[in-house]
């Protein structure tokens, strides 16, 4: 079984803030991290690699420091990472992020293609389906459990609103997964050792052969036009004094509107 | 476009770095360098003391597709065992103004459910309803969906396309979009009409942080977006509306992929905070046994208890708690925020709550950005105050 799972080096943003006056952004030292749902995606790339046999690549498309992502996914103890880079992937949207990705994984070849269900920077969860669309292969978004995987066939739980799916697929498959699929592991001192030394496999533009109308900003339907802070709601009415008298103060406001 | 540094005049100064909401610019042999994560957001331009950055613009791509053809807005609605999603009236509400404003229809496609399902749709706005009355549609499987979204598609040429990012909305409306070739943003939180290039403006919170961002889709078509449950107010209920319903029959669409069984989990001891009046939530400040006191709170309100990322995150209170962008969106009469300082993913699942109480020990939190009444105070003190009071209101 050859596996393949996408990864992203996001900025561990929780804090990143904006400053409304400048519209510039407050960014103190926020360090990078593989996106969290990508460690479940890689982590059931390495249990389904242990049952079946096979290998897993971790792949990602990004600047030369993304590299600093795929030493962690080899310290978990994938068997290869590939970085695919290239300045002409300058501004690309999902469309084109998810066209060049498809194209590596084509070079790559694989049975089973995992992604975490979104990155927590972008939050789009668009990646992953149109991957599957340019690949022309099915896929599974959401996928909370793997109940059963064999030569050309898969199983699995998709989480919905109202509980959960069961979905079966032919290989080759995407997926994406959400939290509850498993507990990624942490790496062993032996992994850690071995992922400074390995190789990191390096792809460009022309080893995916995609054109340059199809790449980064020209590539991409979407633009971002602006960025701005979110306002400010005009008729909020903070209170004064100690938490007594605000509390007062916040309970006679809502009888005053009849809402107590 | 590029944006480029001038590596002559780059004094290395650094001030450039931190406008960059795409962490793209790094320091290479004390200049900036602007790399593969840029997104031309152009924020940085004038940012440079030095003018050292600017914008390469190329001359408008040949490539632009022929935009004239695409009219209307279209309308996915949702159904799931052959019931509309409320997001589906939602849609309409939203669709049903951007259509009036650029003067065009609004239609909506309705695979499976039934004629019901499709006359209440027109009384929700949609001037036309294509009616795919198929009952295999009744159960979501992407590819037949992303079949035939996509066939109407580029049959009908609408300009603008919407649906619910719900589990089955943020599944294949990304095929759609790949096959389609065009631009697809998630999670809009307002939509508008450009006045003077007609273009569909796309509001969505980006970043991680506290940040909005305006997405285009200049030169495809159609412009597709999501919006999620309970972010777009529901238009007028109009019964009776007069409206054109066109059945389809689709054919046999194959797929790759079977939903072999369907399992509804939601029992009766599971939280609904979607429909709660009232949700008393709580953030990282409250602290694991600070969850109790929230819970009297709400018992005092017949309220429900919500939480922030964070909390779930440490284990505290159970995912179906969540509220925000990653959990639930929801709407209620009340919502009172405790210990939370509002990040706007958390912003984003509440905001457009009836009232929103905000108690946090930092005046400058961005919660009481979007709270309609503040108190800054420390919530251990507050909380019980506020147990206190709405009991002797309620006279408990």
């Amino acid at each position: 079984m050859k596996i393949v799972v996408c990864i992203k080096q996001v900025p561990d943003s929780a804090d990143v803030k904006i400053n409304p006056e400048t519209n510039t952004l407050i960014r103190e030292g926020v360090p990078s991290i593989i996106n969290p749902f990508d460690m479940h995606a890689i982590e059931a790339g390495l249990q389904i690699r242990d049952k079946t046999g096979g290998d897993v690549a971790a792949l990602t498309m990004g600047p030369p420091q993304a590299e600093g992502a795929l030493r962690e996914a080899l310290s978990l103890g994938v068997n290869e990472a590939v970085l695919l880079s290239d300045r002409a992937f300058a501004g690309a949207d999902t469309w084109a992020t998810a066209y060049a990705l498809a194209g590596a994984v084509k070079k790559l070849g694989a049975d089973i293609i995992l992604c975490g269900k979104q990155a927590i920077d972008g939050d789009t969860a668009q990646v992953g389906p149109e991957i599957a669309e340019f690949l022309d292969i099915p896929h599974v978004a959401y996928v909370r459990k793997i109940e059963e995987v064999k030569e050309g066939y898969i199983r699995v739980q998709r989480l919905m609103d109202e509980g959960y799916d069961i979905v079966e697929s032919s290989l080759p498959v995407l997926l994406t997964v959400v939290k509850e699929l498993n507990v990624p592991r942490m790496p062993s001192l032996k992994g850690k050792m071995a992922a400074k030394k390995a190789e990191i496999k390096k792809m460009n533009r022309d080893d995916i052969g995609i054109g340059e109308a199809d790449l980064g900003l020209k590539g991409s339907p979407t633009q971002v036009k602006n960025i701005f802070a979110p306002e400010i709601k005009a008729d909020r009415k903070m209170f004064e004094g100690s938490a007594e008298e605000q509390v007062k103060a916040l309970v006679a406001e809502m009888r005053n509107i009849k809402c107590l | 476009m590029s944006i480029v540094v001038n590596r002559d005049k780059c004094t290395g100064c650094e001030e450039c770095r931190n406008t960059c909401p795409y962490d793209a610019i790094v320091m290479a042999d004390g200049k900036a360098f602007i790399n593969e994560y840029c997104q031309l957001c152009s924020i940085c331009l004038s940012a440079c003391p030095e003018g050292a950055i600017r914008e390469i613009k190329e001359e408008s791509e040949s490539s632009a597709k022929d935009l004239s053809g695409y009219a209307g807005v279209l309308v996915f609605a949702e159904q799931r065992g052959g019931k509309l999603a409320s997001v589906a009236f939602e849609l309409l509400g939203a669709g049903r103004k951007l259509a009036d404003n650029l003067n065009e229809g609004l239609s909506a496609i309705l695979l499976g459910a039934d004629a019901s399902a499709a006359n209440e749709l027109i009384e929700w706005g949609a001037d036309i309803v294509y009616h795919y009355d198929e009952p295999s549609f009744n159960k979501f499987n992407d590819e037949p969906y992303a079949s035939a979204l996509s066939a109407h598609i580029e049959e009908k040429m609408p300009a603008i396309v919407l649906a619910g990012a719900t589990p089955i909305g943020r599944s294949f409306l990304p095929r759609v979009a790949a096959r389609l070739r065009t631009g697809l943003t998630a999670d809009c939180t307002s939509l508008e009409i450009d006045n003077e290039t007609k273009n569909l403006l796309q509001v969505r919170p980006a970043f991680g942080g506290n940040i909005m961002a305006t997405i285009l889709t200049p030169n495809h078509r159609p412009q597709m977006a999501t919006v999620r449950p309970r972010v777009m107010k529901r238009g007028e209920h109009q019964p009776g509306r007069k409206g054109e319903i066109v059945n389809i029959k689709s054919g046999n669409i194959s797929s790759r992929t079977k939903v072999i069984d369907t399992v509804n989990e939601e029992s009766a001891l599971s939280v609904n905070i979607h429909e709660a009046e009232i949700i008393v939530s709580g953030g990282r400040g409250v602290g694991k046994e600070g969850f109790k006191m929230l819970e009297e709170l709400a018992s005092v309100l017949d309220g429900v208890v919500g939480a922030s990322r964070a909390p779930v995150d440490e284990g505290w209170i159970s995912y179906s708690h969540q509220v925000g962008q990653t959990g639930k969106t929801v709407c209620p009469k009340i919502y009172i925020a405790c210990g939370i300082s509002g990040a706007v993913q958390h912003l984003v699942g509440m905001q457009s709550s009836d009232i929103i109480i905000a108690v946090n020990k930092n005046p400058e939190a961005p919660i009481f950005n979007v709270a309609t009444y503040g108190i800054v105070g420390n919530l251990f003190e507050v909380v019980p105050l506020l147990i206190k009071k709405f009991k002797e209101a309620k006279g408990i």
